[in-house]
């Protein structure tokens, strides 16, 4: 069995070279942030991910979490930590100082979160959507609201769900038919929602369920939905849980993965009806709920991320210790271990070098968010916000279809073993395995990234972005990279020839866009990866130059970034042709002909 | 009351150790390197205490490279009110250690030093007794119990075969042992504290002191690797092989 132990040299490599911690330090209230207090967050935090949270995924996902009687059991240990995780104060990392928290940066925060979700994903989503519904709160809801529920939801003393989804109403929430009626200051909710990821716990000393529903007189479809607050146990005046509310966990789903989280089946109102205190305004509830969805995708990316590197280090581990056959072209000599085999090395390389780029590219993207969002010249706060958008379905998207593959990897690198359950390896790929459905499908993001994202500003951003991308290639060729270089403008040539086939199509025949959306999400992804570790080669030689340089780390990037452009960025222009000629075959069969 | 704790940056423990190439020591550049298993253990021990109200001021102290300042913002994040770093260059050896918390003690005057019983990377194990010595203060080594009562300490000793229990007068130097306690995780608000508090910088020479090693490392080379082993047949035959060809009985 492998140990986690965080990556902290290329965190920190992306984070202060790639994603440019000096100009997010540089941005208002963000004073304290420098790359000692970034080594000190991330080494404690590995720590903590190491020796507290690796140790319980295991078991956690051989135990899963328990229904009984309404009430549900987390998997044995993981109380215990959650309890260790509030204490240590890593629950309002990111948070508001107003209501407790540290308000670092997410580009601190995203890499953390990594750390998290390596260690233990199934635990470490109940902070995420704990996380989730504070933005959405601070965002919206009345100062009242905040007082009652912020601390508390910073602090991780009680925690957060998320309920959109109804059986009916999936991808699509028009269909979603939770009633709520007013009642003098509130309103009673009645329904049921699915798929509500610790949406009952003994983690916690309250829960804070964020509700979808419909008000009686509320318009059809997505603009007759608003948004409630449905605690579990209703506060007291002083701000304790008081009454239980009329919301009931009436099962939880059997599970591909995340087992150690329990996935429930609310239901509201039984009885009465739950208590619900409406968020804002009726009838704007999606509205709201999608200010918090573009962070949770991010989130959700950084996943990936977190599952190909977890995946890598226990392939890698398993590479240098199982000794089967001799070197290769070399006759009798003793056995050796497999990392030895050229092919496994391949595997090793593509993981590596796959996770490395989703990490740079996620980390980029969080270091857009902060300056989308605290920069002081406003045409930079637009231009990154406009950048984030464009950003975040890529990060979504391909970072957990990439993390998928990467999982899937791990198992091969491991031969038989990899795929019985106690060698270990499979566990990473079932919990990836969610990463591309929820908050969104892979679907969903690549037609947001084709239809609002590209189509809809004529392929502005984008276009912007490929323009940075090309003015590395004389930078590259003059350091000597013509791999990397030729690698990279070939990609981007294929890139650029079908965000125009995009724009160009999408006003007359957006289905034969839609129908490609998701090769070109992943072109853009892949080109995007390949982006980030040119820029990685390029300063891994100039820092190579420094005398006291870690040689060994800057070599293995570039041994990395190269391997990329020679192994990673060639399938883009295969996606890129999928693009432009692929549409029609994709709808020429008939619903009625299949 | 004061204490001091002495701080060690040391290689990762999770970190598999290599052998420079010229066989001059160890390979620390770009190592990951953290607190020494043994100080956390004693700046555990002091924070506890001043938890418990037995002690008002907590200073930790490091001897090393300038990157030991980050060691001393861990243990600030633990605890620590203020960290003295004593900066140096040279390999601090534990006679040099005793002799630059000497000095430290006459500047700072606590009734307690809490040092690791060793580091995990030399394990001399030499530099609390030397500082007592030094310093003609009573000693109390591989502690892994501590109670501080007006001008004395109880403390419980990991002897061979046993437990020792003894009293000590105060001021003394007591070197911790695994069992002591269970070292805290470090809290986030507390890393954002310690970055806040004070952090001294002196070298060994305003000191007074001449940290200049005095022992030569020859040679450091990797231990042989192990052969395979064999079975015996019976305990007849291992006997047989413990006298004759292992000589240990």
């Amino acid at each position: 069995m492998s140990t986690y132990s965080a990556p902290l040299k290329d965190m920190r490599f992306a984070i202060e070279e790639l994603a440019g911690l000096s100009e997010v330090a540089a941005l208002p209230g963000h004073g304290e942030v420098n790359a000692e207090l970034v080594e000190a967050v991330l080494g404690e935090a590995g720590k903590f991910a190491q020796e507290v949270l690796d140790p319980l995924n295991r078991e956690g996902d051989r135990q899963g979490a328990r229904l009984s009687d309404g009430a549900v059991t987390a998997p044995k240990g993981f109380k215990e930590a959650y309890r260790q995780f509030v204490e240590a104060g890593w629950n309002g990392l990111g948070g508001e100082p107003e209501y407790g928290g540290q308000g670092l940066p997410h580009l601190i925060a995203t890499p953390v979160q990594e750390i998290w979700k390596s260690a233990n994903m199934a635990l470490c989503l109940a902070p995420m959507l704990t996380s989730g519904v504070l933005e959405a709160l601070r965002a919206h809801a009345s100062p009242e609201q905040l007082k009652t529920y912020a601390g508390k939801l910073t602090s991780g003393v009680w925690t957060g769900t998320m309920n959109l989804t109804e059986p009916q109403a999936g991808s699509d929430l028009s269909a979603v038919r939770t009633r709520a009626v007013r009642e003098g200051g509130h309103y009673r909710i009645q329904g049921t929602k699915i798929f509500i990821t610790w949406g009952e716990h003994d983690l916690s000393e309250n829960i804070i369920h964020l509700v979808l529903a419909r008000t009686p007189d509320a318009p059809e479809g997505v603009k007759g939905i608003s948004l409630f607050i449905v605690p579990k146990f209703l506060p007291k005046p002083d701000g304790t849980p008081g009454e239980r509310n009329d919301v009931k966990c009436v099962s939880i789903e059997h599970k591909l993965g995340i087992r150690g989280s329990p996935t429930c089946v609310l239901a509201y109102g039984d009885r009465k009806g739950a208590i619900g205190h409406l968020v804002g305004e009726e009838n704007r509830g999606l509205e709201y709920m999608f200010t918090m969805m573009n962070h949770a995708r991010l989130a959700v990316g950084v996943e990936g991320v977190a599952a190909g590197e977890r995946a890598y280090q226990h392939a890698l581990e398993y590479a240098r210790t199982r000794v089967q056959g001799r070197e290769i072209g070399q006759r009798g000599g003793d056995r050796v271990t497999i990392i030895h085999h050229p092919d496994v090395r391949r595997m090793l390389m593509s993981m590596r070098a796959q996770t490395e780029a989703m990490r740079a590219l996620a980390y980029f993207a969080a270091a857009t968010l902060d300056k989308a969002r605290r920069h002081p010249d406003p045409a930079e706060k637009r231009r990154n916000q406009s950048l984030l958008d464009l950003l975040t379905p890529v990060v979504k998207g391909w970072c957990t279809e990439q993390g998928v593959e990467v999982a899937s990897t791990g198992i091969q690198v491991h031969g038989g073993m990899g795929f019985i359950e106690e060698t270990g390896a499979t566990q990473y790929l079932r919990d990836a395995r969610i990463t591309t459905i929820y908050e969104g499908t892979t679907g969903i993001q690549a037609n947001d990234l084709v239809g609002r994202k590209v189509a809809l500003e004529k392929g502005a951003t984008a276009n912007a972005m490929i323009g940075a991308m090309r003015a590395l290639e004389p930078t590259l060729a003059s350091a000597g990279e013509t791999y990397l270089r030729d690698g990279l403008k070939e990609s981007v040539d294929g890139l650029e020839a079908a965000t125009h086939w995009i724009v160009r199509t999408h006003a007359g025949d957006p289905r034969a866009v839609a129908g490609v959306a998701v090769p070109y999400l992943k072109l853009f992804g892949t080109v995007a990866g390949g982006w980030m570790m040119a820029r990685a080669a390029l300063i891994a030689h100039e820092k190579r130059k420094q005398p006291d340089a870690d040689r060994d780390f800057l070599d293995a990037k570039l041994a990395t970034a190269r391997f990329f452009a020679e192994h990673e960025l060639p399938k883009a222009l295969p996606l890129a042709r999928e693009v432009t000629r692929g549409a029609d075959s994709v709808l020429a069969l008939a619903p009625e002909k299949f | 009351m004061k204490v001091l704790v002495t701080v060690k940056r040391v290689i990762d423990p999770y970190v598999k150790v290599r052998v420079k190439p010229d066989g001059s020591g160890v390979e620390t550049a770009n190592v990951k390197m953290t607190m020494n298993p043994f100080c956390e253990i004693a700046m555990e021990q002091a924070v506890r205490m001043k938890e418990a109200g037995v002690v008002t001021e907590i200073v930790a102290v490091s001897i090393g490279a300038q990157q030991c300042q980050e060691t001393l913002r861990t243990a600030m994040a633990m605890g620590a009110d203020r960290g003295i770093l004593v900066e140096t260059d040279v390999e601090v050896q534990p006679l040099a250690v005793a002799k630059v918390m000497k000095a430290i003690a006459a500047k700072e005057s606590p009734r307690l030093v809490i040092m690791g019983k060793q580091a995990i990377d030399d394990d001399s194990n030499q530099s609390g007794q030397m500082l007592a010595a030094l310093l003609g203060w009573p000693q109390a080594a591989f502690i892994s119990k501590l109670e501080v009562s007006g001008d004395s300490a109880e403390v419980t000793r990991e002897i061979d075969g046993g437990l020792e229990k003894l009293t000590i007068r105060l001021p003394a130097v007591v070197t911790t042992d695994l069992r002591l306690n269970e070292p805290r995780y470090v809290t986030l608000p507390n890393i954002m504290k310690a970055k806040k508090k004070p952090l001294e910088v002196v070298k060994p020479d305003a000191l007074g002191v001449d940290v200049t090693p005095r022992l030569t490392t020859l040679k450091m080379q990797e231990p042989a690797k192990r052969g395979a082993g064999v079975k015996v047949a019976d305990v007849k035959e291992l006997v047989a092989k413990l006298r004759n060809e292992a000589k240990v009985i």
